[in-house]
This record gives C-alpha cells, structure tokens and sequence, in this order.
C-alpha cells in the first residue's frame, strides 16, 4: 500500500514540485533582468558565454595547487554522481519508462560499483572538508548539510537496493529520491542549473571587455 | 551626500539584478574564492573570503528576492539586515577588497564577485557606512575636481615645468585635435615624468592632442567607494569637455581605476554612449608602435618584469599590449608566475589607498607581491597605473625592499628608449 504510494502519486508529486520549483527559481532569477551594457565592446559576448560555460569546468592553473583538495574531491563526486543517475541501468529503465520513453546503454555492473565508490569517497570528503576547513565552515549554513545528507542517503539506499535487488529497499531508495526531488529546487542544489545562467552572464561581460573568463 | 540606513538597504535591494541572483543562487560555498584573494591568502582570516564580504547583500537577496526566503523570514528563520551588520560588514566591503576581480576567474561556478562587491557599496555608501578617507576623496573630487585635491592652478605650475624641459609648450583647451588626454592626481603630483614622456610621444609620433582645463582628472572616487550620482556626475565631466572640444579620442592615463571608470562603467552611468572613443594610452601606444609611427631605439638589458594593474588587464582587457611594447625596449623582460589576467593586486586598488584606516592591513597583503617578487630575482619592476606605483613603492620600502628593487613607469620607459625625430 505505502509501496504503491511511493511508486505511483508520490513520484508524480515530487517529480511536479521539482519541475515547476525550478522553472520557479528560473523566472526569479531572470525576473529582475539586467541593464544593457552601454559601453562599446570589444568582442560580443555571446562566443564569451559559450567559452566560460565550458572554460570553468576546469581550474584556473594557479588554483590547481591550493584547492587539490576540493578539486579532485569535486571531479570525483560529480563525475561519479553523473555516470549513476545516468547510466545505472535501473535508471536507465525507470527514466525510459516514465520519463524519456526511450533508453541507452546502461554501465556494466563493475563500472557502476566504481561509479558508486567515486562518488562516495568524492561526497565524504567534500563533507568532511567542509566540515573542517575554517573558510567552508564559515560560509556553510544548514542548507549545504542537509543536501549533501540527503544526496548521501540516495546513493546508499541505491547501492543496497541495487546489491540485494529487495523491493522494499529499491522503495526506500525511490521514497529517499523524492524528498530530494522536493528538496532540490528550495536550495542551493538548484546550481545544477543556474551554473549555466552565472557562467554565462560572466562570460559574455568579460569577453565584452576583451578578457577571457 | 546625504546618507541613511534605510535608503542604502532600498538602493542595496536595488542593486539586486538577474545577475546578482543568479550568483547567489549559484554558490555551493565551496570557498574556492578565498584562495585567490590576498586578503585570504596572507591573513588566513576566513572572513575574507570573497563572497563572505557579500553576506549582507545575500541575506537581502534571500529574504525578497527568492520565495523560501520571504517564508524563511516570516517564520523568523532568516535575521533581518541591521545596521550592526553594515558596521560589522564595512571593513570587509571596502579596507579588504581592493576591487581586483581575481576571485571572480575562479569560482567554479562563474560568480562574478566583484561586479557584486562593487554594487553592494552602492548601499553601504548610501548608508553612511563607509570609510571617512573614501568620503573625503569623493568630496574633494566633486568640489575641487581631484580626490587629491589638485586644481588647474597645479597643473598649470606643473606644466610650467614639462615645457621648459620638452622645450615646447603643452597644448591646452585646443578645439577640433584627435586626442584629449586625462591624468590621475596622482600623476600630476607624484609623477609628473608621465606628461613629459607624453609630450615628447605625440611630438615624435605626430599625434594631434590637448588637455582639457575643464576636465583633466581620469580617476573616479564615485565608483570607488559606490556612489552612482557621483561618478556620474565626475564622467559627465569629462564627457562634456570632450564633446565641446570635438576630439575623437579620449586618453585613459596610467592609472587602473580610471580606465574602468571611463572606458566601461562611464556610457552605463551617464546613460548614453559618447560622441568620442576612449583608448587606453598602452593601447595608444601599441597601435602607434605598430603603424610604425613610434619608433623606439636600443633595449635595455636589466632584467625586469611587469606588474599588471587589475582594472587595466584583468578587467580591462588591455593584456597584450603593454607586452609588446615592453618586449620592444627591454631584452630581458620576465613574466611573473601569475601574471595578466591572474595577475595579484598590489593591494591599493578600489579605493583602499584613499582609505588611512586600512594601511596595516594594506601593508600585510603586500606580502604576495614581495613573494612574487623575490621569485623572480628581478631589481625593476614595470607598471602602466601611478596608484599601483605609489602603493608598490610603499610597500618595498616598508619591507626595506626599496635599495633593490625599483619601480618604473611604462610611457616612461618608452620616452627614454624614443628615436630621436630627424626634424
Ligand atoms: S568560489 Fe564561487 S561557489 Fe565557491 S564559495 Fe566562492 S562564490 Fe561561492
Ligand atoms: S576582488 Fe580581489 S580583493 Fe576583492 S574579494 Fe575578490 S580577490 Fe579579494
């Protein structure tokens, strides 16, 4: 009963609040406009946009050194995280499913246990940097843990669903994965997106200026 | 300038653009920031991180500009923005940035945190929540014209001086030449070698130029310390005095800040753009270097290297330039390991060395450019903005750097190594 609620109106709740949340944070976002830039450019901006979107997927060279730490942790994480939610090959299924209504080929099962093991180690040690470095603690508010708690509960409860092929955990999992869902868009989660918007608007004004950002 | 606490939170909320939102929105406080920040890196102090200096902005943006906030703040889950908060933020938005914009090339997710730190003066300036130094410079300038406090009698005087050494007099207040040259205070009264090295450019070069009586000064203390109405006011200044003389350029000088105000944010503050370009004088310089009209002779053979002044290369785009024309006179020019467009600041920019309270802690960051320094091993250092010059010369001598290390204009240097005119 519970399960047939998990798995049917309480993914469509979550899965709405998460659309229509972020088309949300979207249009508060772009609502306030920006002026126009009177100031005769250089170059235009929209090349400018395009390069910073890609340009700032990698570290300026002098940071590569102080910020090892988090960079790697970073990579390791994200790059993990995108190869499961994409590529785990119950996703796969479920976003055919009910999402796409198409699939692609999923990661073998070792791929998808070092997915999983690099994306673990990624998120503990960015928690743990965060927890311990003066600089990200300052900075840090609730927000940060209860996301990356909640991120780290998703993947667990993933893992072992995936391990023991229990329906009760594959429900725990998806349960756990709606509250992120309804989560996602009330915080700063929502970068996932707005990276794109921030880099670009960056980029475009720098390139104006004739620098690259 | 009238100044109130309730005004400068309504004109910091106004300061809140789509840009500004998406930033926040966009920071996973990772604190990358903090590492390319000088304030960071050589106090240690988190508080300097970047956009920690943005605290009060982004509580504001928080609490009526995003939805969970205004529910955050009636539930009494998010604190209101107090005026303890701009005491308390003051020293952070102003005596710890100098504006240098390093911090906004390397957040991972593309925060531009200095166009935000720039707006958040905006508000705190409005409030009265900035330092008296600032104050005073802009008060000077919009009444006597110079932060510094120079008149037209000083320059005149100083130009008595130019004259007798270039042997010609300065063109002055001439309609219908393609150049108006503008000058820092500070160049005009520390280093009036620049306009003499200027002089003698244009004579060799062939360049039709003149000063204005009405507006010499370049630098803008509006812009420094957040205050629109008045750097509008100081651009629409020079704006008008070259439009009445009919020049087609106008000469951004040696000085970083001024270049921004001019070339960048002026069109923006006055609301149109101008009836005349504005060209950086490198840039100038650069393009007359490679039409061949400013020919330059012999190369230097002491080892040197060159300071990029923020407002000019990083966020000015002049980058290549003063490059070339250095190359052209100076056979053993080195680059700093970070340079250009990640140059480090010299400490004194963005209103900082205006600001007497902020000096200590001025002198302490200067410590990155005295490591840099002494990587190199170099004994001259070449800049192209008076106020990085004057705060380099500073700091040296405070670290007793100052027997072996010396600074030099980068006009400067081209007017020593200038062919002789055949005339
Ligand atoms: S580097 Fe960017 S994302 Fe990281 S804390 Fe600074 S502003 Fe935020
Ligand atoms: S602009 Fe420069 S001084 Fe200001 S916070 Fe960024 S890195 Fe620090």
């Amino acid at each position: 009963m519970i399960g047939d609620l998990i798995d049917g109106p309480l993914w469509y709740f979550s899965a709405a609040v998460f659309l229509l949340g972020v088309l949300w944070r979207v249009f508060e976002i772009l609502r306030a406009g920006v002026a126009r830039d009177l100031a005769p450019p250089r170059a235009g901006g929209s090349a400018g946009a395009v390069r910073a979107l890609f340009s700032r997927f990698l570290p300026r060279r002098s940071l590569v050194k102080t910020g090892k730490l988090q960079l790697i942790a970073g990579y390791m994480f994200h790059l993990g995280l995108f190869a499961l939610l994409f590529f785990a090959a119950p996703h796969v299924d479920f976003l055919e499913e009910r999402v796409t209504g198409f699939g692609w080929t999923p990661l073998p099962h070792w791929a998808f246990i070092v997915a999983s093991e690099v994306a673990f180690a990624g998120l503990l040690l960015l928690l743990l940097y965060r927890l311990m470095h003066p600089v990200t603690r300052l900075l840090s508010s609730a927000d940060e843990y209860i996301g990356s708690v909640l991120v780290f509960v998703v993947m667990l409860t993933g893992c072992l669903a995936l391990a023991r092929s229990f329906e009760v955990l594959r429900l725990v999992h998806l349960f756990s994965a709606e509250l992120l869902l309804v989560y996602f868009p009330f915080s700063n989660l929502m970068h996932a997106f707005t990276f794109v918007i921030s880099r670009s608007y960056t980029g475009a004004n720098m390139a104006r200026k004739g620098v690259n950002a | 300038m009238n100044e109130d606490f309730d005004q400068g939170l309504e004109v910091l909320n106004g300061q809140i653009d789509a840009r500004v939102s998406s930033y926040f929105s966009s920071c996973v406080h990772c604190g990358l920031c903090a590492e390319a920040c000088l304030f960071y890196t050589e106090t240690g102090d988190p508080k300097y991180t970047p956009i920690y200096k943005l605290e009060p902005m982004r509580r504001l943006w928080f609490q009526r500009h995003t939805l969970r906030g205004k529910v955050a703040k009636r539930l009494g889950l998010s604190k209101e923005v107090t005026r303890q908060d701009f005491a308390d933020w003051e020293e952070l938005v102003y005596d710890s940035c100098t504006m240098c914009g390093r911090c906004s090339m390397v957040c991972p997710v593309g925060n531009d945190i200095v166009y935000m730190i720039r707006r958040e003066r905006e508000g705190f300036s409005k409030a009265g929540y900035a330092p008296e130094g600032m104050k005073a410079a802009t008060h000077r300038a919009l009444t006597i014209g110079s932060p510094m406090g120079v008149t037209l009698k000083t320059l005149r005087a100083v130009l008595v001086h130019v004259e007798k050494s270039v042997g010609r007099p300065v063109p002055i207040d001439l309609k219908g030449v393609d150049y108006m040259a503008l000058f820092s205070s500070m160049e005009i009264v520390n280093f009036p070698e620049y306009i003499e090295s200027l002089s003698r450019i244009f004579d060799a070069a062939g360049v039709s130029w003149t000063i204005s009586s009405e507006a010499f000064e370049a630098t803008n203390s509006g812009i420094q310390i957040g205050n629109r109405e008045a750097a509008a006011e100081l651009v629409g200044r020079v704006v008008n005095a070259a439009e009445k003389l009919g020049v087609k350029y106008v000469i951004s000088p040696e000085c970083g800040h001024a270049y921004m105000a001019i070339r960048w944010e002026g069109p923006n503050l006055i609301g149109r753009q101008y009836g005349f370009e504005v060209v950086h004088i490198l840039e100038l310089l650069d393009q007359l270097r490679s039409s061949g009209r400013l020919k330059l002779k012999d190369k230097t053979d002491t080892p040197l290297t060159l300071h990029d002044p923020c407002q000019i290369v990083r966020r000015g785009g002049v980058i290549d330039q003063p490059r070339n024309l250095l190359n052209e006179v100076a056979s053993r020019f080195v680059e700093m390991k970070d340079h250009g467009d990640m140059n480090w600041c010299c400490g004194g920019g963005g209103g900082v060395s205006a600001n007497d309270r902020a000096e200590p802690l001025r002198l302490k960051v200067f410590q990155r450019k005295k490591r840099q320094i002494e990587e190199l091993g170099v004994d001259t250092m070449v800049t192209m903005c008076a106020n990085c010059r004057i705060i380099l010369e500073e700091g040296l001598e405070h670290y007793e750097m100052d027997t072996e290390v010396k600074m030099k204009s980068l006009t400067d240097m081209l007017a020593e190594h200038l062919e002789p005119s055949p005339g």
